[in-house]
């Protein structure tokens, strides 16, 4: 089957129900997308798949054929992703960073929906875990690009 | 092992950054290019801790530096800590610095205390003088260069960012320009060292940004899970259901032989494993393999988990130990003091198991090369042990292993050397046997199954209250086993610190106080959790002593300021929380929101550094919510502000998650979760907002990443306590319901 991944198109040999994420990690070697769980609890497999952010572990391969797929290598060459990234940069987001490719994702998608997002906006959207503890600061590093956008 | 065969033998999707380091020609080779096992390095292995500056550092042409640390980069920002620590020795931006974790190695060891791990709040703690001097030694030898280049005497140049700088005659080199003459100075006499005055500090004490935080929002950091190497296969397990239990057959390995992608499958110990091409068909393969498992044998070494092990069943075990006790504080006559009291309290808490849960799930990649050596890429917090342990079970010369320890996706104690909690062995051992490199990675239910976990105690305290309402003695004898304890798999001749850690060390001047261990060891494998032993026991203390302040008509702040009223430093940092806070307003009171609240105080003392924290909490439909969390941490001094407010948060995060929600319930020998559906852990909504004060005593230097963690629990339980009029004597806190 063919993907279109990043801008770029891929021919994959997986089978129907693979998970997106297995293909994007081992198949394509694209490992900013994490694998944390396998069961869409935390959302360190997050990807776009038209704008939209969803969770590759549990979305099969051929659900997605035709569909465009961002990953965290491309997000800087989407102008809000690149906004995003260079945010969560300024901000120290990060501590271990595992989860942050699907925060960054995350963030991504909210804020192309929705330019200027409200605190409640953001509480609902960014609802990725983070082990570290890191829910202060990406909440406050949307809510800083939220700014940005509504200035 | 030579710069060709370094990059022959660094995994394929390695970073272009660490390409570029592998590759670097011409470069002032202290370090990594430089063979680690030459003569140069070996050679010193007498000397003095971390004065081996070839050994730690490579400059490049372009002036880029590179440390290899001592300690592991996990999340707690300690590569970034190094590089402040380093650089402003060696007059060198830490902006200008590419930090990664060294080999193991003597070379390495520059603990205080003569070990290297990352943990225990140590890495900065217990190597600040000798990686200042570190960094200054090199920029000795660079000084040392620049006069033989320039021609003038040593004593006439300086160096600025980067340079050393001869202004008499307006000359001067860049650091990467010195790197090859500099490679070939001996290294200085360390006593002839003279470290900056602090007062000159550029970089120790600022919010330096971290080195990584660019590759971790770009998904350009990598972990051990993402590497791969030539000709790599994947791996899963199926572990045993029960620690202890072995393969006895393979009801259907035909059958899975012939699934799709599989390229072998194999018997390990406790542990059927699949290899394939690609890991989602070694999971899926592993899962459907229907494995007959035996009971584990009589003369079984691993720590056998009973059929019947109830953790439930297990806290009303502890409960019922009457001893004996082994004390480990004893001052005053408790027993005299309580007998003559004019109040007696008593109360029996305990907390519960808990899973590690960091994100990135263990793996580890193996691939034995055509020499006879192994080369081992693993999440480890203690490499030297780790290498002796796959030497150990390899028979191979520790000098035949590369252990190489890749950034670590959350750790909190996970990846220590615990023996039936690793996948190495297991990715070694099928390396051998398929003859090509393995990635073994434990599936998120798999390693619900083999983590190891934080431990429990049943503690019961005893105190008495003079006439005055103030207490006079307190007892608290807790019925538990240590983590270190449950490693050694046995009592050791003198207490385990990390079991009581938090009930002992106290510092409130009550005259009269017992602290003892009833030794009971348990069925689970117990490990070190963020905060250890304090992460249980300040909880349990703390919360009694409101106890203690409730029964005697004190208030639970000013009973801690009147118990401190001898210890200025402790006075001080109990003040900053609460100023911190705007006062101290216990409530409950009405919020602006409409909601009743309440705030509750605790402090404790861990890992060296002191903290105060006052929670607020509401009741939001029978559960509890908390709203803010003011924390004061006193570590002495610090290097890095930012770092340290980050670590609160992290820590602050932690602690909620285990006084609200967090629990490894088992049931019948087994975990009732393998997956974070059944453990949840903290969401951001459940987040309270942080307040951080660092105080700077400027006492002994203290830890960060486990400190801010202990007093969580107690102040929201005395907060609860507070607004419910509910004592809550166990967590979580989910466990119980308020109205």
């Amino acid at each position: 089957m063919e993907l279109r991944i990043n801008q770029k198109a891929y021919q994959v040999d997986a089978d129907a129900d693979t998970p997106l994420l297995w293909v994007i990690r081992d198949d394509l070697g694209l490992t900013g997308t994490k694998y944390g769980c396998g069961l869409a609890q935390c959302g360190a497999c997050s990807v776009l798949v038209d704008g939209n952010v969803v969770r590759s572990c549990v979305t099969p391969v051929a659900g997605v054929v035709g569909r465009e797929i961002t990953t965290i290598e491309a997000i800087e060459e989407d102008e809000v992703g690149k906004r995003v990234v260079a945010t969560w940069v300024e901000q120290q987001v990060a501590q271990c960073g595992y989860c942050q490719s699907g925060q960054v994702m995350a963030a991504t998608a909210l804020l192309k929906h929705t330019r200027a997002p409200s605190k409640a906006q953001i509480d609902a959207a960014m609802v990725n875990l983070c082990r570290c503890g890191t829910y202060n600061a990406i909440h406050a590093a949307v809510d800083a690009l939220a700014k940005q956008e509504g200035a | 092992m030579n710069i060709l065969d370094e990059l022959l033998d660094a995994p394929v999707n390695l970073s272009r950054r660490r390409f570029l380091a592998s590759t670097a020609v011409g470069a002032l080779v202290i370090g990594f290019g430089l063979p680690l096992g030459s003569g140069r390095v070996q050679a010193a292995t007498t000397a003095e801790r971390g004065t081996q500056v070839p050994a730690f550092l490579e400059i490049r042409p372009d002036g880029t530096v590179r440390l290899l640390s001592p300690f592991m980069e996990g999340g707690q920002g300690t590569h970034t800590a190094m590089a402040q620590i380093v650089g402003e020795e060696l007059d060198a931006d830490p902006a200008t610095f590419i930090v990664e974790a060294a080999p193991p190695g003597e070379a390495y060891v520059v603990m205080e205390n003569g070990m290297r791990i990352t943990g225990g709040s140590m890495s900065v703690r217990m190597s600040y003088p000798t990686m200042r001097r570190l960094g200054a030694l090199a920029r000795a030898m660079l000084l040392q260069a620049g006069a033989k280049q320039l021609g003038v005497p040593v004593g006439e140049l300086t160096t600025q960012p980067g340079r050393v700088v001869h202004a008499a005659s307006g000359r001067s080199l860049g650091y990467g320009e010195l790197a090859s003459s500099a490679l070939n100075m001996p290294v200085p006499d360390p006593a002839s060292i003279t470290l900056r005055d602090p007062s000159q500090f550029r970089w120790i004490g600022k919010p330096v940004k971290r080195l990584d935080a660019y590759d971790k929002s770009t998904g350009k950091a990598l972990y051990s899970i993402d590497l791969k190497v030539d000709n790599m296969l994947h791996a899963a397990v199926q572990h045993a259901p029960r620690l202890g239990m072995t393969v006895g057959s393979l009801r259907n390995q035909a059958q899975v032989e012939g699934m799709k992608g599989v390229h072998s499958v194999h018997v390990l110990p406790g542990a059927v494993a699949v290899v394939a091409e690609r890991w989602w068909h070694a999971k899926r393969a592993v899962e459907a393999v229907q494995v007959d498992w035996q009971e584990a044998a009589a003369d079984s070494t691993l720590r056998v988990m009973p059929a019947d092990f109830s953790s439930d069943k297990h806290f009303e075990f502890l409960a019922a130990q009457q001893g004996p006790a082994r004390d480990d504080e004893n001052e005053g006559d408790v027993a005299a003091a309580l007998k003559g009291a004019k109040t007696q309290v008593e109360a029996t808490y305990h907390n519960q198991y808990l899973n590690h849960g960091q994100l990135e799930p263990p793996s580890a990649l193996a691939r034995f090369n055509p020499d006879g050596t192994l080369d081992i890429w693993l999440p480890n917090q203690a490499p030297d042990m780790f290498r002796a342990d796959v030497a150990k079970r390899t028979g191979l010369d520790p000098a035949q292993i590369n252990l190489h320890s890749p950034l670590l996706g959350g750790f909190f104690g996970r990846h220590f050397l615990y023996d039936s909690a690793n996948p190495y062995p297991q990715a070694i051992a099928l390396a051998k046997a398929v003859g090509r490199p393995v990635k073994l990675i434990w599936s998120r239910e798999e390693e619900f199954l083999r983590d190891v976990l934080r431990p429990v105690a049943v503690v019961k305290f005893r105190a008495a209250l003079d006439d005055k309402g103030l207490p006079v003695a307190i007892e608290a004898v807790s019925a538990t086993e240590g983590p270190t304890e449950a490693l050694a798999g046995k009592q050791g001749d003198k207490i385990d610190p990390t079991a009581l850690e938090g009930l002992s060390g106290k510092s409130y001047a009550i005259p009269n106080k017992r602290i003892a261990q009833i030794y009971v060891k348990g069925a689970p494998m117990l490990g070190y959790w963020r905060s250890v032993g304090n992460s249980l026991n300040d909880f349990f203390y703390e919360s009694f002593l409101d106890e203690l302040a409730d029964k005697g008509k004190q208030d639970p702040y000013e009973l801690r300021l009147h118990l401190l009223r001898d210890n200025p430093r402790l006075t001080t940092l109990l003040q900053a929380a609460v100023e911190l806070s705007g006062g101290w307003k216990r409530g409950p009171f009405t919020a602006e929101d409409g909601s009743r609240r309440a705030r509750g105080v605790a402090m404790a003392s861990p890992f060296g550094s002191h903290t105060a924290a006052i929670a607020e909490v509401s009741i939001e439909n029978g559960k509890v919510r908390v709203h803010d969390i003011w924390q004061a941490i006193d570590p002495g001094s610090i290097v890095n502000p930012a770092i340290v407010e980050a670590q609160v948060n992290g820590a602050v995060a932690l602690g909620l998650s285990q006084t609200l929600l967090e629990e490894a319930v088992y049931v019948d020998g087994k975990p009732r979760a393998r997956n974070y559906d059944l453990y949840p852990i903290l969401a951001p909504a459940q987040m309270a907002r942080v307040h951080v004060r660092v105080v700077e005593s400027g006492e002994k230097m203290g830890g960060i990443g486990e400190p801010p963690l202990p007093a969580v629990a107690p102040a929201v339980a005395n907060a609860v306590a507070q607004l419910t009029g509910q004592r809550v004597r166990s967590l979580p806190l989910s466990r119980h319901t308020f109205s």
